[in-house]
């Protein structure tokens, strides 16, 4: 039994982790229909500049803001700079340009910093919490409350403010959006704006736990959108779920089965969903407000 | 008149230029390296390529060797097996090498070794793997250790602990792969047995679950970790939060202060094999090692400004290792300098002390390890003979 709390914990651990990155792939999803990619770069930013911020002796919860909004100014520029000039491009050609600027990133990232692996101090310190045989880091739980934070403010924001329909209505169909008055330009970049921020916040929550690096982002996008689709790409809870799920399934794969192939068995797991479930768990409600 | 005369001057300057660059363009001797100064090895290769520049200059700056200034000829393979393959052809044929140092990765160096060997040029390779000079090649060394060697010492640590049930979790990388591989081989010989293994992937971020399989087996008496990366930092982290007491070993390929600084607290007892130039400081003052490590680290830290890493240090003892020969053979020719590298004796570098022979183009033993224990966030040296 302690055994099943333990790999129930670590599931906890990993797959709030990757709810908490599939969270930033959903709003620009929503805004425009590009699934970004460079959506891991944004985590590995908002961990990398709190990181050197507060080596050069800033207060963590200040270092912690300014790599908020660096983020926020990163995902500006790509937008302005990148997604914008090709906006009459479709929307394949709008992701590759994604992966472009993700691989971008990460190589001015490995010039700016370094190439050596970094950590932060957790919130609540490191001792574990331990219940029935098993041990959770207090961290774990950070991490999780902040998905559902976010998930909550992503909620409102969409649901009961005048720009989140906005949103809502540039995805689904840009030229009526317009025509109605909507600037969707601006939300579109708006968007990316809002998704950086998130991909910051994820990157700061969870550097005590995973570290990073200049090249964290590329796996952790890959499972935390592996995780967004699972749940259903474009819906928030649908991105924790999938995440959860995801991490569950690495968690129990690795203690019960074989902790070689893990990863395959949590990735069989998934494709077996999709076929089932095309839109994934949660998806089918955004298809009907379409 | 005027014109004759000032073709006169023309003329004499080029003369006398002739005669002043001429000798020294004689006397020069080329010496190549490919290293992989980009990419993924370029935490390898970006501090060998400063140690020979620094190490050559000042080479340079006592006369040369045998005469003769030596020319550093350096290629970056970027870490790509490929293009290394290339830049040797490129020495060999354009360049006219007289002796090779480096090839930082196993792979770059298995790539060109085919080419000096026929091409019958010494190639003092700076990388890892065991296959590089098992089976013996006749032209080519290598100076870093092997991660057999660091399997064999911490399997005899484990023996002096009296203890012989291990277990081993390790990554899916290649230097995780090649290690795991060699405890797993060498382990019946060392008397010891290993009753668990279990994986991880290269970026996860949490492994408690390999962790609560080798917890929940009874009969494992200590752990093993060969890795690379971030993923020690995170098993000794999560060690730690399962309350596991057995002993953990990590290996060579985190012998870095960045190791602890990562794990934090969890790292405390934490014992791993690495190279005397790591504790220079703290060696006992009649160490033969202690002089040189201590020397090329200030060296190297005052030079570059950057902390010492064991990966310059094999490159320190591949130059050397080839200066000495060549001054003992007291000439560049490289049958002659070939034949001096295999009866380099009692050398002292920063790896270990160097006993080259026709069967062994290493040359190091298992004394060239330290086994350290980390305690309050320092390398402690364990005593040897002691547990």
């Amino acid at each position: 039994m302690a055994e099943f709390l333990q790999f129930f914990f670590s599931g906890l651990t990993v797959g709030s982790v990757y709810a908490l990155v599939a969270l930033g792939f959903t709003l620009i999803y929503n805004a425009s229909d590009v699934i970004n990619f460079a959506q891991g770069e944004f985590v590995m930013l908002g961990g990398m500049v709190t990181v050197f911020l507060a080596l050069a002796g800033i207060p963590l919860p200040l270092a912690a803001l300014m790599a908020v909004m660096a983020a926020v100014a990163v995902g500006l520029a790509l937008h302005r700079l990148a997604i914008e000039p090709a906006r009459g491009a479709g929307v394949v050609n709008l992701i590759i340009i994604t992966i472009g600027a993700s691989i971008f990133l990460r190589g001015i990232a490995q010039l700016v910093f370094d190439k050596r692996f970094h950590s932060l101090p957790p919130l609540f310190g490191a001792d574990p919490i331990r219940i029935g045989g098993a041990a959770i880091l207090p961290q774990s739980l950070v991490v999780l409350a902040g998905a559902a934070i976010i998930v909550l403010l992503l909620w409102f924001f969409i649901d009961r403010t005048l720009t989140g329909k906005a949103v809502i209505a540039t995805a689904a169909n840009r030229l009526a959006a317009r025509l109605v008055g909507i600037d969707t330009r601006r939300i579109v970049g708006l968007s990316f704006a809002v998704s950086a921020a998130i991909g910051a916040v994820a990157g700061i929550l969870i550097t005590p736990l995973t570290l990073t690096s200049y090249d964290v982002g590329t796996l952790l996008a890959l499972k935390g959108f592996a995780a967004a689709m699972l749940g259903g790409i474009g819906s928030a809870p649908g991105a924790v779920l999938g995440g959860l799920i995801l991490g569950m399934l690495e968690a129990f794969s690795a203690g019960y089965l074989s902790s070689a192939y893990k990863d395959a068995v949590a990735f069989v797991v998934i494709l077996c969903v999709l076929f089932a479930l095309p839109q994934g768990l949660l998806g089918s409600a955004k298809i009907e407000r379409v | 008149m005027k014109l004759l005369r000032s073709v006169a001057v023309a003329a004499t300057s080029i003369f006398v230029a002739i005669l002043i660059t001429a000798p020294l363009a004689w006397a020069q001797v080329k010496i190549g390296a490919v290293l992989s100064v980009t990419g993924p090895a370029s935490f390898l290769g970006d501090p060998e390529k400063k140690t020979l520049e620094m190490y050559v200059a000042a080479i340079n700056a006592k006369g040369g060797v045998n005469g003769q200034k030596v020319q550093l000829v350096i290629y970056d393979d970027g870490g790509d097996a490929n293009n290394a393959r290339t830049f040797a052809t490129r020495l060999i044929e354009e360049d006219k090498i007289v002796a090779m140092v480096g090839g930082t990765t196993t792979g770059s160096t298995l790539a060109m070794i085919p080419a000096f060997e026929e091409a019958q040029i010494p190639f003092i390779s700076l990388a890892g793997a065991i296959q590089i000079i098992q089976p013996v090649r006749k032209w080519v060394f290598k100076t870093p250790h092997t991660d057999t060697m660091a399997c064999e010492k911490i399997f005899a640590d484990i023996k002096r602990r009296n203890l012989s049930k291990v277990a081993l979790i390790s990554g899916s990388g290649g230097f995780d792969k090649s290690m795991e591989a060699e405890c797993v081989k060498v382990a019946p010989k060392a008397g010891i047995t290993i009753v668990h293994q279990e994986n991880y992937g290269p970026r996860d971020t949490d492994m408690t679950p390999q962790l609560t399989n080798i917890k929940s087996k009874a009969d494992v008496q200590a752990v093993i970790n060969p890795g690379f990366g971030q993923g020690p930092a995170i098993v000794t982290r999560n060690y730690r939060q399962l309350g596991i007491t057995q002993p953990l070993y990590q290996s060579h390929g985190v012998a870095s202060k960045q190791f602890i600084e990562l794990a934090g607290p969890a790292a405390e007892g934490v014992r791993l094999p690495a190279a005397a130039l790591l504790v220079a400081d703290k060696l006992p003052n009649n160490d033969p090692q202690k002089p040189v490590a201590e020397a090329y680290k200030k060296t190297y830290e005052q030079g570059t400004g950057q902390p010492v890493s064991t990966f310059g240090g094999h490159a320190y003892d591949g130059l050397m290792i080839l200066v000495e020969s060549a001054k003992r053979a007291g000439s560049w020719d490289k049958s002659k300098v070939r034949d001096e590298i295999e009866k380099t004796k009692g050398f002292v570098g920063t790896g270990g002390i160097v006993n080259m022979s026709p069967t062994d183009h290493l040359g190091l033993d298992l004394s060239a390890f330290r086994m350290l224990e980390i305690k309050k966030g320092d390398w402690t040296l364990v005593p040897e003979g002691s547990s």
